[in-house]
């Protein structure tokens, strides 16, 4: 068990490494550099003083060659100091971490209801005998997916805030904020739970051990519980580890659609102020969320499938 | 409905009542196609306290029947006439929840295949501590130490440390003794056992039946054993019914039926089971070809493998797959490698194909040490050494033509123009008996047998000189088995190849080799030619697998079950 925790980790820390090199590779290529955005915003950048850029730019190390810019960089982001904004001045890392709680709860309260409504259609879907229904039921997680995620903000705050006034707009506060917000980010979310549930539930109710169970004369709801649902979770699980970086993802666009505070937000703003170490803060976080989550649905595996851990040992199995 | 009125003086026609009666059963499938009919007014009785044997081959409609009786058909079939009359009740007429109070606790379903059978994220004691929380018979304290209990009566060695542990942490034999638990656990009056032993081991298989009769034995409880293997069936049976096509074409007591077969079908059946024939010659099997005085074309020498084993943390063991093994193979000839699963039978194989590499020990191919080819030797090697696996249902490409499978050796090695691969794979057909047609067809639309010859057909594409077999026949029907077998024994003599022939089922072996080595534990404990093995079986071991094979019973005067 330790051995398979410690190369997990090693696979996180890889992850995180590869997260940072490809971004900041990614951001050199780009053209311009933030200075000049920076100097540039609502002037127009011939009439600023050559010299005073430049010094700009020695400030921020953008004058040094680019394998030392980044040795420098992954230096410091290893102690967890990713520079200051170019834009606000402010340390990355603290805009970051102050963002991060709205946006935690955000995506924590979407990924809950994406699980819960989407897990429950499948089931829901896979239990009923009635073919409309069935068909009903199954239609939607496509029609999930496919909507786009600014259009369902824009429908439901019609809906909700203008027309019902049951939920505001916009902003953070409290629970009844972020009711809408977390169900706009839930519908793609749990369209993807309930689409790969609902398929391995019908492959695990087309197994041998399912008849079994039947024949143990069992009924049909405890063998789609007790006996189809343990085993169809597991691939379920792995589609939710990998949805955290599609909930961070779709939170740049909710934040912005509901005007949010959050991590999402201060990306859109980074990314078009083209503040380089903001952005490669951000990137770096998202990693390390969804590295750290993947890392929690590999340490669940074992506790759902008894045959994970022995499975590593199993390699010089022989015929 | 619960008056003490016993059947016996109710209908009062017969020495012994049948507790389970079927009349006019049609089962049919929806397809695509329209409905197919599956079973076609069978009529069957089971009486009580007895083994009544189903025997048919695979599509007779014997599972299907065996399965209608618990309703618990595929989601596309269905009952379209007939009754099952089980006690009191008639099954068909039955709704679904009282069919639940008869399932698991009045009639238990030993299934076909223990790998699959069990729950693999449960543990074991909990599934049979299942059955008795489902019918109110155990209490949610007392149901694990109850499971135990059962396992132990299942003949589980520890069924203490077995109802903790998890159907991949046992063997096949007891996780099919762990679903013998599941189904006597409710003590019910009827086991259906559907194929109870087809997966397993002979000698495992010897185990399982004799525990199983064990139990009709000790508490009386009637058995309906569903098997392809007539053998099985004359061992096992008081009363065998035999079905083809969905329809039962004979029936009666075994020893009639064995002794005196009135339909052509049954005597087919009787014909192709390998371990009812004594001593059937297998035809064509060529005796003269035996060169053994040229060089060996394998030659195998104190070979090692050994598998490191990383479970334990402290001491790396290892384990000894393949230990100090010797034979050799001469060309046009056939060495059978016997033994259970886990014997090393497999792994020596792979060494000869050059596969996996040796610990220590030699192996040569035609005079040459090919013990450490690689690359372009390795690949010669692939050329001349072919292969024919045990499953035809998943060695065969599923979206390749049968064309495409058989030409693929020559595609991979260049051999010829797109037209003459064609040709080729059109004479390789019409050497396994296939039609031409069958070039543009898929797997899927082949029987298990075809697929086996489209297989064979594959391996001697590029016309090797040595083909292993790795249990070629033992997912096939007898009767398909001796056609295949016949099949390769005919392409032996012609062709002169020679195969290294793997298998569990000695009675197979008899038909087809001429040297037979059986292994246990990765070592040959014995080795000879087939009628010094058959006939002086000088290793305890090897006289264990001859008592194993099915259908031994019935030449002695075995009309008595009680004879173990």
């Amino acid at each position: 068990m330790s051995r398979y925790v410690i190369k997990r980790l090693a696979q996180a820390v890889g992850v995180l490494w590869a997260a940072y090199t490809v971004s900041f590779l990614v951001l050199d290529f780009l053209p311009g550099d933030p200075v000049s955005a920076m100097a540039g915003a609502g002037a127009d950048s011939a009439e600023i003083d050559p010299a005073q850029l430049a010094a700009l730019r020695h400030q921020y190390g953008f004058d040094k060659p680019v394998l030392v810019q980044y040795a420098d960089y992954l230096g410091r982001a290893v102690r967890g100091d990713f520079g200051d904004s170019v834009s606000t001045g402010r340390a990355v890392t603290a805009t970051l971490t102050d963002a991060l709680p709205q946006t935690l709860q955000l995506t924590g309260a979407a990924l809950l209801l994406a699980v819960v409504i989407g897990g429950g259609l499948a089931v829901l879907a896979t239990y009923t005998r009635q073919r409309w229904l069935r068909q009903l039921l199954l239609s939607l997680p496509p029609l999930g997916v496919s909507v786009p995620t600014f259009w369902v903000g824009l429908v439901l705050v019609e809906a909700f805030s203008f027309r019902l006034r049951w939920f505001p707009a916009f902003g953070n506060d409290g629970l009844r904020g972020l009711v809408l917000p977390a169900v706009t980010l839930a519908v793609p979310t749990g369209a993807l739970v309930a689409q790969v549930l609902a398929k391995s539930l019908l492959t695990a109710l087309d197994q041998a051990y399912v008849e079994t169970a039947r024949a143990k004369g069992a009924g049909r709801w405890r063998i789609h519980l007790r006996h189809a649902l343990r085993n169809a979770s597991l691939p379920a699980l792995t589609v939710v580890g990998l949805l955290v970086g599609q909930l961070i993802a779709g939170a740049v666009v909710v934040e912005t659609v509901f005007s949010r505070d959050g991590l999402g937000r201060v990306t859109a703003a980074a990314v078009t102020a083209q503040d380089i170490p903001l952005v490669q803060g951000v990137v770096v976080f998202g990693a390390l969320i969804f590295v750290l989550s993947n890392l929690i649905v590999d340490l669940v595996y074992p506790l759902l499938d008894p045959r994970i851990v022995v499975a590593s040992s199993r390699k010089a199995s022989f015929a | 409905m619960t008056g003490p009125v016993t059947n016996e003086s109710r209908t009062g026609e017969d020495v012994t009542t049948a507790l389970l009666e079927i009349r006019g059963l049609s089962v049919s499938y929806d397809t695509r196609g329209g409905p197919v009919p599956a079973v076609r007014g069978v009529d069957l009785d089971v009486r009580p306290g007895e083994v009544t044997a189903v025997v048919g081959e695979s599509g007779s409609g014997k599972s299907t029947t065996a399965h209608a009786i618990i309703r618990l058909l595929a989601a596309n079939g269905r009952i379209d006439a007939g009754t099952i009359r089980f006690g009191r009740h008639d099954l068909t007429t039955l709704s679904e929840a009282e069919l639940r109070t008869v399932r698991g606790a009045q009639i238990g379903l030993v299934p076909q295949d223990p790998s699959v059978s069990l729950n693999p994220v449960k543990r074991v004691g909990e599934q049979v501590a299942e059955v008795l929380r489902i019918h109110g018979l155990a209490t949610r304290r007392t149901a694990p130490s109850e499971a135990i209990a059962v396992l132990g009566q299942a003949g589980l060695p520890d069924p203490a440390t077995c109802a903790r542990q998890y159907p991949h942490e046992l063997s096949g034999g007891m996780r099919q003794r762990a679903l013998i638990a599941v189904a006597i656990a409710a003590k019910p009056k009827l086991i259906i056992a559907d194929e109870p032993t087809s997966a397993l081991d002979v000698t495992v298989q010897r185990v399982i039946l004799d525990q199983l009769q064990h139990l009709t034995e000790e508490y009386g409880t009637t058995v309906l054993l569903v098997t392809h293997d007539l053998g099985v069936a004359a061992d096992r049976a008081q009363r065998v019914v035999v079905m083809s096509q969905g329809q039962v074409v004979e029936t009666g007591p075994t020893r009639a039926i064995l002794e005196d077969p009135q339909h052509a079908y049954t005597r087919q059946l009787l014909a192709s089971a390998p371990s009812l024939t004594t001593a059937r010659p297998a035809a064509t099997v060529s005796t003269s070809t035996a060169d053994t005085a040229t060089a060996p074309l394998v030659e195998v020498r104190n070979a090692v493998k050994e598998f490191r084993l990383p479970r334990a943390a402290g001491e790396s063991r290892t384990l000894r797959a393949v230990d100090d093994v010797s034979f050799t193979l001469h060309r046009g000839q056939t060495l059978a490698l016997v033994g259970e699963s886990g014997s090393g039978k497999s792994t020596t194989a792979r060494l000869v194909l050059r596969l996996t590499d040796p610990t220590a020990g030699r192996v040569l191919f035609d005079g040459a040490d090919v013990t450490t080819a690689r690359g372009a030797g390795a690949r010669q090697l692939r050329r001349r050494a072919q292969l024919v696996y045990q499953n035809p249902y998943a060695s065969l490409d599923p979206r390749f033509s049968i064309g495409e499978v058989i030409t693929e050796p020559l595609r991979a090695f260049k051999v010829g123009d797109r037209r003459s691969r064609l040709d080729r794979a059109r004479e390789l057909l019409d050497r396994v008996a296939l039609p031409a047609s069958t070039l543009d067809r898929r797997p899927a639309e082949l029987s298990g047998g075809q697929r086996q010859r489209v297989a064979i057909a594959r391996a001697l594409a590029l016309s090797p000189d040595l083909v292993v077999c790795d249990e070629p026949v033992s997912a096939l029907d007898v009767s398909v088995q001796a056609q295949v077998l016949d099949l390769l024994a005919e392409l032996q003599a012609d062709t002169g190849v020679a195969y290294l022939f793997i298998s569990h089922d000695l009675a197979v072996v008899r038909q087809i080799a001429h040297q037979v080595a059986v292994m246990r534990s990765g070592r040959i404990v014995e080795a000879g030619t087939v009628e010094e093995l058959f006939t002086h079986p000088g290793h305890e071991y090897t006289r264990e697998l001859l008592a194993a094979i099915p259908g031994g019973r019935h030449a002695s005067p075995a009309a008595e079950p009680t004879t173990t």
